[in-house]
């Protein structure tokens, strides 16, 4: 079980947050236009890496704040934790 | 029978406190402290079991968690368990052991036959045999494995014990309290770290408990004593016996099993049986010792035949002794502490040592002492079937492979030592790429990827010397980091016996024309040719061996097979051992009882209930449950012996035609407020929000941004800044999360507020023609004409008293209210409104009702909007603005959205106006077409619609809005029915909507 930090209620145990997906991916602004090609990659095209990723979690059983999570998607290694308003290098 | 078996003196086992106990039927008696294993061998019993494959006679192998052969069916505190490990489980006062495996009893088996076909059971058997033809697999092949095959027999009946789980964070967790486990703890302790020290046997010490060993002038036990004592007192220290870790996981999670009270023999009504512990450490220490491979020979499964730190073990620890007539079988010095401890019992062994004649200290000793000692010598074959009559032995040549002497000679038990393996589980699972050390032929660990240090024999350290001083440096170094305090701790003065180099040996040559098995996995009945067959057909990965042979994959995980295995493929292969690899240790590490991995999360405990605040009056009116997530809802309230048909029929009718309340607590309800509250709900909701006035609600639609229907409700304006959200029972958590997720990742800049309200209010729907009525008597001081209150209007007013929220919003399609309350003042709402509708022939009603009620207007609900459909499917597209960009948008004018043979919302109707017709029937033209039957759709959602007195079925179907007026069929194949069907409009009552409005 993943031990995440939480920036908001430092660590805690896996059991609490929910996985929300790839953290690079970012929404078209709304009200433009956008491409049927930009929007299809927003919507369908994920990337699958094997090593470091920059994921969204959501703390449900705690703060509830959505956090940034860079993570090692084969070894589980957590290098960094972030709010989503900061930026992780 | 007498324990003729048991020594006079010797042990740790309380000679005062004699435990009667039965073994296959026959009564026996051993002594507190013994283990099934030493208390059968104390009365001189060794055939415990019959192999898995051959059925071969077995008896006891090891002392403890090595052990691959006896395990037993155990009755004990009125259940039954399988599989038990004999050398494990405590002796407790009634306990009562039977074999497995067996038919019709261990002493003779007709399985044992098996052996005599031995040909036909080669490596990969079941593989080729069973293959084909494919009819015989369920007639003949699988009834056949099944009844060959297996351990013990599971119990059927309910587990009537209380399982824990516990979670607990520590500094250090150190697995196992032999010397250097408990150097660590030590250390680590008087540095003011929190310690958890895990033992998984009875008594800590691990082989202090056994070997000839003084440190600072005490003997190795009762060193072992005053360290316990002395981490016991401390309280930053937790001391656990009898409890395994047995799993390491992600960031330095490790799990253990504690056995809390198989051993005795009353305990108090809340003890647990088993307790489960999730331990997070900072460090761990891996002190899990070693464990003593077997060397391979003719017949080494025979029982009689011991590792011989095992008979060691029952000497010293039990007061047993597992032969009178010993034969020693080793390769290197260990063997000989065995050798000396028998002597010292008065037993005459014999030592068979595979090296050519040399000197060392225990050499010496031995010989100083007069034991018969055979230099390159070892056992060819044991004689006996069930049990170790003589062995044949030889005096190997200079190569090792031929033999210049054979002889037989008369034994009742060998014990046999091919050297130590050091238990790298853990540190495997934890990431920890082994290495291979040659100067003990064993992995150890490398590199580490988490935060553990193995110490120890479990690091490949086998002296005492060097364990104690790898775990207080390292149990005072890991724990110094994270407490900064650093306590000197003097190393302290050690006595102990020097070993020799040992004998890179481990499988006895055969003469010729002799063909014995010989076993390399005892529990999976591998055998030295069943792995030279796997090679010969071409296996080469050691992972694709294992599974051919099963090499290793049975319940003891190949721990005394594991390394004798790879070195005959590294044999065979011509390769060294590391080139050869090794398979992957998985958690488990020991069996573990699937009560400790559920805890208490069982019956009533499984998940957690909710109920509303009305549930106490449901339960007292005949309510029927049913669960809706972890909610409880009433589906129908029964009178006299209705049917939930004949009860939903009453209820829904009832609402059509005079009034009818129904508990909608359920409902999520999210609270919404800021100054953009508007602007955000624009962007949710498909349809337009800007202009929602105060004390309105309006009925909104939201999706994903793939354009599929997420979730629907009704939403309120409140105050100029501040919505109350409604969302269906099934998608609230859900739902809150998107919103959360759009506020603080998408829009940030949007100054809105969400929070759940699900819980905080209670609320109840009015429905039916004379609902007006019943409201206004309900609120006699409002005004709640059709014009003060129209449809999707609000109001705020007191109910009786207390403040409440009124809502014309209509599920049933009926003239509807909804009144909110705070909860605790639900039940008060609730019946006030039943007492006051009783002049309106109100009748509460269920989800059941509910449903027929929605089903027959053609309202969508979580069947139609099930995670495929876009809102033209369900003919919501009215609600889809044109002008507005919103969540989901784009996808909208993907192509495959917009064919024209698109599944889209219908109803239908049976032919007969009787049949009802079966959710999830699938919609075909032709009933007898030949398979596959092209479908064009499916049933969602069934009902009888009390409006028209027949059934009435909501459907999603390709082309739907074309096929009005046709006919089909609805067929069921899991109900076995066909049913004949006309499709129709999916509004079948009331489609202009007037009743609502009314
Ligand atoms: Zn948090």
């Amino acid at each position: 079980m993943l031990y995440i930090k939480c920036p908001y209620c430092g660590l805690r145990a896996q059991k609490e947050f929910s996985y929300g997906g790839d953290a690079t991916v970012k929404r078209p602004n709304i009200n433009e236009e956008v491409s049927s090609e930009d929007w299809d990659n927003f919507v369908y095209m994920r990337k699958s890496p094997r090593g470091k990723h920059i994921e969204l979690w959501q703390h449900i059983a705690g703060c509830r704040q959505w956090i940034k999570v860079q993570r090692d998607t084969a070894t589980h290694e957590i290098f960094q934790t972030a709010k989503v308003t900061e930026e992780i290098r | 029978m007498s324990q003729s078996f048991r020594l006079n003196k010797e042990g740790l086992i309380n000679r005062n406190k004699k435990i009667s106990f039965t073994f296959n039927g026959k009564k026996l008696f051993g002594y507190e402290g013994d283990t099934i294993a030493s208390a059968l061998i104390a009365n001189g019993i060794h055939l415990v079991g019959r192999s898995f494959k051959y059925h071969r006679p077995r008896g006891f192998f090891g002392a403890g968690v090595e052990e691959p052969n006896a395990k037993l069916q155990v009755e004990f505190n009125g259940h039954s368990e399988p599989n038990v490990n004999a050398t494990e489980m405590e002796l407790v006062e009634g306990l009562s052991a039977t074999s497995q495996n067996c038919w019709p009893s261990v002493n003779f088996d007709i399985g044992a036959i098996n052996n005599f076909l031995k040909m036909f059971f080669p490596a990969g058997f079941y593989y080729k045999t069973f293959m084909w033809p494919k009819s015989f697999w369920y007639k003949i092949y699988e009834p056949f494995i099944r009844k060959a095959a297996g351990l013990g027999v599971a119990s059927i009946e309910k587990d009537k014990e209380r399982y824990e789980h516990k979670f607990e964070y520590c500094d250090l967790l150190v697995t196992g309290s032999g010397p250097s486990g408990l150097a660590s703890a030590y250390a680590a302790a008087k540095n003011g770290a929190k310690v958890i020290l895990a033992e998984d046997k009875p008594r800590f010490g691990g082989t202090l408990l056994t070997d000839d060993v003084s440190i600072d002038n005490l003997s190795g036990k009762d060193w072992a004593e005053k360290i316990i004592t002395e981490l016991k007192s401390m309280p930053n220290v937790t001391v656990k016996n009898r409890s395994q870790v047995f799993g390491y996981y992600d960031h330095n999670m490790l799990v253990m099993f504690e056995r809390v009270s198989d051993h005795l023999e009353k305990k108090s009504k809340f003890t647990p049986r088993q307790r489960l512990w999730y331990i997070r450490a900072k460090e761990t220490i891996l002190s899990t010792g070693s464990i003593e491979r077997p060397i391979v020979f003719g017949n080494n499964d025979t029982p009689g035949i011991f590792l011989s730190a095992a008979a060691k073990e029952y000497m010293k620890v039990y007061g047993v002794l597992v032969g009178k007539k010993p034969l020693i079988f080793t390769n290197n010095d260990s063997a000989y502490e065995t050798a000396l401890e028998f002597k010292k019992n008065n037993v005459e062994p014999i030592i068979l040592d595979t090296r050519e004649e040399h000197s060392s200290e225990l050499i010496d000793e031995a010989k100083s002492k007069g034991i018969d000692i055979r230099f390159s010598h070892g056992v060819i074959v044991a004689n006996g079937y069930k049990k170790v009559k003589s062995a044949k032995i030889g005096k190997l040549n200079k190569d090792k492979n031929s033999f210049e002497k054979i002889e037989t000679i008369e034994c009742d038990c060998i014990c046999v030592s091919g050297f130590w393996t050091p238990s790298v589980h853990l540190a495997s699972q934890s990431g920890n790429k082994l290495k291979y050390e040659e100067k003990i032929d064993a992995f150890i660990p490398d590199k580490k990827k988490q935060h553990e240090t193995s110490v120890g024999a479990a690091n490949g350290s086998f002296t005492l010397e060097e364990s104690l001083k790898h775990g207080f440096e390292n149990g005072s170094n890991l724990s110094a980091k994270i407490t900064e305090t650093k306590t000197e701790i003097t190393i302290p003065n050690v006595n102990e016996k020097k070993y020799g180099a040992h004998d890179k040996f481990w499988c006895m040559p055969l003469p010729k024309n002799e063909n014995p098995k010989r076993f390399v996995d005892f529990q999976n009945d591998v055998s030295v040719s069943d792995i030279e067959i796997a090679l010969r057909e071409g296996y080469r990965s050691i992972e694709h061996v294992k599974r051919y042979t099963t090499l290793g994959m049975a319940t003891d995980q190949g721990r005394t097979s594991n390394l004798n295995g790879l070195q005959l493929v590294s044999n065979v292969e011509n390769k060294i051992v590391p080139e050869v690899g090794h398979t992957t240790f998985r958690p488990p590490f020991t069996p573990i009882t699937i009560g400790t991995i559920v805890g208490r999360e069982v019956g009533m405990e499984y998940m957690p209930t909710r109920k509303t605040p009305m549930h106490e009056w449901h339960e007292k009116n005949n309510a029927v449950f049913v669960d809706a997530g972890a909610w409880k809802r009433p589906r129908y309230y029964k009178l006299g012996s209705e049917t939930l048909f004949e009860a939903s029929k009453r209820e829904a009718k009832n609402v059509r035609e005079n009034v009818g309340i129904c508990d909608v607590t359920t409902l999520g309800k999210i609270d919404i407020k800021g100054p953009d509250a508007a602007e955000f709900l624009n962007r949710v909701y498909t349809n337009a929000w800007m202009k929602l006035p105060v004390g309105k609600a309006r009925y909104g639609l939201m999706l994903r941004e793939d354009g599929i229907v997420m979730d629907d409700g009704t939403t309120t304006r409140i105050s100029e800044n501040h919505y109350h959200m409604t969302t269906t029972t099934a998608q609230a958590a859900n739902v809150l999360s998107h919103l959360e997720y759009y506020l603080q990742i998408v829009w940030p800049e949007l100054n809105v507020n969400v929070v759940s309200t699900t819980e905080q209010w209670a609320g109840a729907a009015i429905a039916g023609p004379k609902s007006r009525d019943m409201l206004s008597k309900l609120y006699p001081d409002l005004d709640v004409s059709n014009d003060a209150l129209p449809f999707m209007g609000y109001k705020e007013a007191e109910f009786f008293g207390v403040p409440s929220r009124i809502f014309r919003i209509s599920f049933s399609g009926e003239l509807a209210y909804e009144i909110n309350v705070k909860s605790d003042h639900g039940m008060f709402m609730w019946e006030k409104m039943m007492e006051v509708g009783k002049d309106f022939g109100n009748q509460p009603y269920g989800t059941e009702a509910l449903s027929t009620l929605r089903i027959e207007m053609g309202h969508v609900a979580g069947p139609e909007l099930d995670g495929r459909t876009i809102p033209s499917d369900v003919s919501l597209n009215g609600l889809v603005s044109k002008k507005k960009d919103f969540i989901g948008k784009n996808s909208l004018g993907r192509e495959a959205f917009n064919v024209e043979s698109r599944q889209k919302i219908v109803g239908l109707i049976p032919i007969d106006r009787k049949s009802s017709i079966p959710e999830g029937s699938h919609i075909v033209q032709d009933q007898n077409a030949k398979l596959p039957n092209p479908k064009l759709g499916h049933v969602s959602s069934s009902c009888w619609s009390v409006e028209n007195n027949n059934p009435f079925s909501l459907a999603i179907m390709k082309d739907g809005k074309n096929m009005i007026g046709k006919k089909f069929f609805a067929v069921s194949p899991l109900k076995n029915k066909s049913i004949e069907v006309e499709v129709i409009s999916s509004h079948y009552v009331d489609p202009e909507g007037k009743r609502v409005r009314s």
